[in-house]
């Protein structure tokens, strides 16, 4: 609103509010963010350098004031420590990784193609699908994964048609396997991955594929000449909205992993609410958030990058 | 071109097989005379009558709608400012904060949000006295604040989109930025700010891990008692409560869709 400089400043409050106007309107969402997301985590870091005590709140002060009037300072490193000892949480970081990992790849697959033909329906057709893909995204997250208990597990659907059929005479084991997170991730992780990819495949100048083809290449090479490297920044959008949040991911393996299924948000939760060792879940949380950084970072640059071809 | 657009048509189907298989075997499994779920036994609907009777599930759910309600309501305001500040406002000190901040909660993991939130709460009742004690407030908080994240980048979307010499045409005919915000901006955002609400709700509806960080005794959320109920092996009044929220998120959807034919399918 930078055409309200021309105006001439009004007497009175009225007037001071209309000036200050600008700055109000930025301060209220951004102090907002600030208490309410990125002050919590200097909390977190803070707490992670904390004793584990029996008290309420359960760890010890940072900060305390001896007799003398000296504040003295208390930090245990050990809460770090004892994560690299303990092989328990290397392990859980290493698999929610891979897990991660591999699941934004499965999803990845599966979306592509999807995207690729909704972008490329007639307009109808298109907006009737990109309705069916958003709508299990408004249906309950914990319903959805709810469901595939009952298709998964031991007298569950799946084995119910494979007996039925004779196809096989013993039940799989599908529940409690790092299988169901598996499926579970890509199902419920999908919409996250179409949208990004749609919307740059959409935007995807139909000249350079007729120019291609008509220079004689055919559709695979034009494919993996022309429309993926292009779609490369929906990719990273796409596979970075699937990552980062399957790292942390605690319902899903809670509900459908086995106890082999190690993922971080599980151990998290499990730290905080089992072992209520505060100082503890707040390291795992800090070398968490340290892990993600580059993912965020990847997703931001892809995104400022599709506005900036938007504008 | 033909190759591999017959291919991806095919995928697509899968792909929808896939997407809504678990969905339609929810909703057949809760009309299940039998109590093993999986095992048909003929055509009921006794476990609605049963999820109807029942205390806890209805108590959760009247604090979750109430939850859902406010934070939505409050993730609108909030959401839209912050979209509005970043797509309109040219430069100001911390702007790339700001839409840091609005990126992150999108992408955070759930557990470190709910507990940093609940450790902040603590400190803050340390050094303040407020909150005082955790429940509907401090869940409302946590709601709103990753909850306008998502509204705000719907509506910047919108924004963006929208033809911007409206506004200067007002502003240069006299009218006063609030006044155009409102008589301007607002109307031509509105189906983003109507989708973003209804965004909010269900996000909020639908969060497990954030509430249960920052619950307290006596503010269960319906998510909360589903996940008790469930960790105990699927029950089919919980079928009968996932059909009741797909039937009522389709006719939404349905209806939004026909009522707002001018914006994009998002």
């Amino acid at each position: 609103m930078s055409k309200t400089m021309g105006h001439k400043p009004q007497q009175g409050l009225l007037g001071w509010f209309k000036r200050r106007g600008r700055t109000l309107v930025i301060a209220i969402p951004f102090w907002w963010l600030m208490v309410f997301f990125l002050i919590p985590f200097a909390v977190v870091f803070k707490i992670s350098f904390a004793e584990a005590i029996i008290a309420r709140p359960p760890y010890s002060q940072l900060f305390t004031f001896a007799e003398n009037g000296v504040v003295q300072i208390k930090l245990v490193i050990a809460n770090y420590g004892y994560l690299l000892e303990d092989s328990l949480y290397i392990s859980a970081y290493w698999s929610s990784i891979k897990i991660a990992f591999v699941s934004t790849l499965i999803t990845l697959l599966v979306a592509y193609p999807m995207a690729y033909y909704i972008a490329r329906s007639p307009l109808r057709r298109r907006n009737v699908l990109l309705m069916l893909i958003i709508l299990p995204f408004w249906t309950s997250f914990l319903l959805r994964v709810y469901a595939w208990i009952g298709i998964l597990k031991t007298n569950g659907i799946i084995n119910n048609v494979l007996m039925w059929l004779g196809i096989t005479n013993e039940p799989f084991v599908m529940m409690q396997t790092d299988f169901a997170v598996y499926v579970a991730i890509v199902y419920t992780y999908l919409p996250f991955m179409v949208l990004p990819l749609f919307t740059n495949l959409v935007k995807l100048d139909q000249s350079l594929l007729e120019a291609s083809n008509d220079l004689g290449a055919n559709s695979l090479t034009t494919f993996f000449k022309i429309t993926l490297p292009l779609s490369v920044p929906g990719i990273i959008a796409g596979s970075m909205l699937v990552f980062i949040p399957v790292v942390g991911e605690f319902v899903i393996p809670a509900l459908l992993g086995g106890p082999d299924t190690l993922m971080i948000g599980k151990v998290l939760w499990n730290e905080f609410f089992s072992n209520r060792d505060w100082p503890v879940a707040s390291a795992v949380a800090i070398v968490m958030l340290v892990l993600l950084v580059i993912p965020i970072m990847l997703l931001r640059n892809a995104q400022n990058a599709s506005h900036e071809e938007g504008a | 071109m033909r190759k591999s657009f017959s291919f991806s048509s095919v995928a697509t189907v899968l792909g929808f097989a896939f997407l809504y298989a678990p969905i339609v075997s929810l909703i057949i499994f809760s009309f299940n005379e039998s109590k093993l779920v999986t095992v048909w036994a003929g055509f009921s609907t006794k476990w609605y009558v049963k999820l109807f009777q029942d205390p806890q599930i209805l108590g959760a759910a009247w604090i979750s709608l109430k939850i859902a309600f406010i934070s939505a309501s409050l993730a609108i305001i909030l959401g839209t400012l912050a979209a509005y500040v970043l797509v309109r406002f040219r430069r100001f000190l911390g702007k790339n904060l700001l839409s840091g901040m609005i990126t992150a909660p999108l992408v955070m993991p759930d557990v470190i949000i709910g507990l940093s939130l609940l450790l902040l709460f603590i400190s803050m009742e340390s050094l303040f006295g407020w909150p005082a004690g955790r429940g509907l407030t401090t869940i409302i908080i946590a709601h709103t604040t990753f909850c306008m994240a998502y509204v705000a980048v719907v509506v910047q979307s919108r924004l963006g989109d929208m033809d911007e010499s409206l506004e200067e045409a007002a502003l240069d005919l006299g009218a006063k930025p609030v006044r155009v915000f409102f008589d301007i901006t607002l109307p031509v955002i509105s189906p983003a700010l109507v989708s973003g609400w209804l965004l909010s709700f269900t996000l909020s509806l639908d969060d497990l891990v954030i509430a249960s960080f920052v619950s307290g005794p006596g503010a269960s959320t319906l998510p909360m008692v589903i996940f008790s109920k469930v960790r105990l092996g699927v029950s089919p009044d919980i079928n009968a409560l996932a059909t009741i929220i797909i039937v009522i998120v389709a006719l939404g959807v349905l209806v939004a869709a026909t009522k707002m034919k001018p914006e994009k399918g998002y």
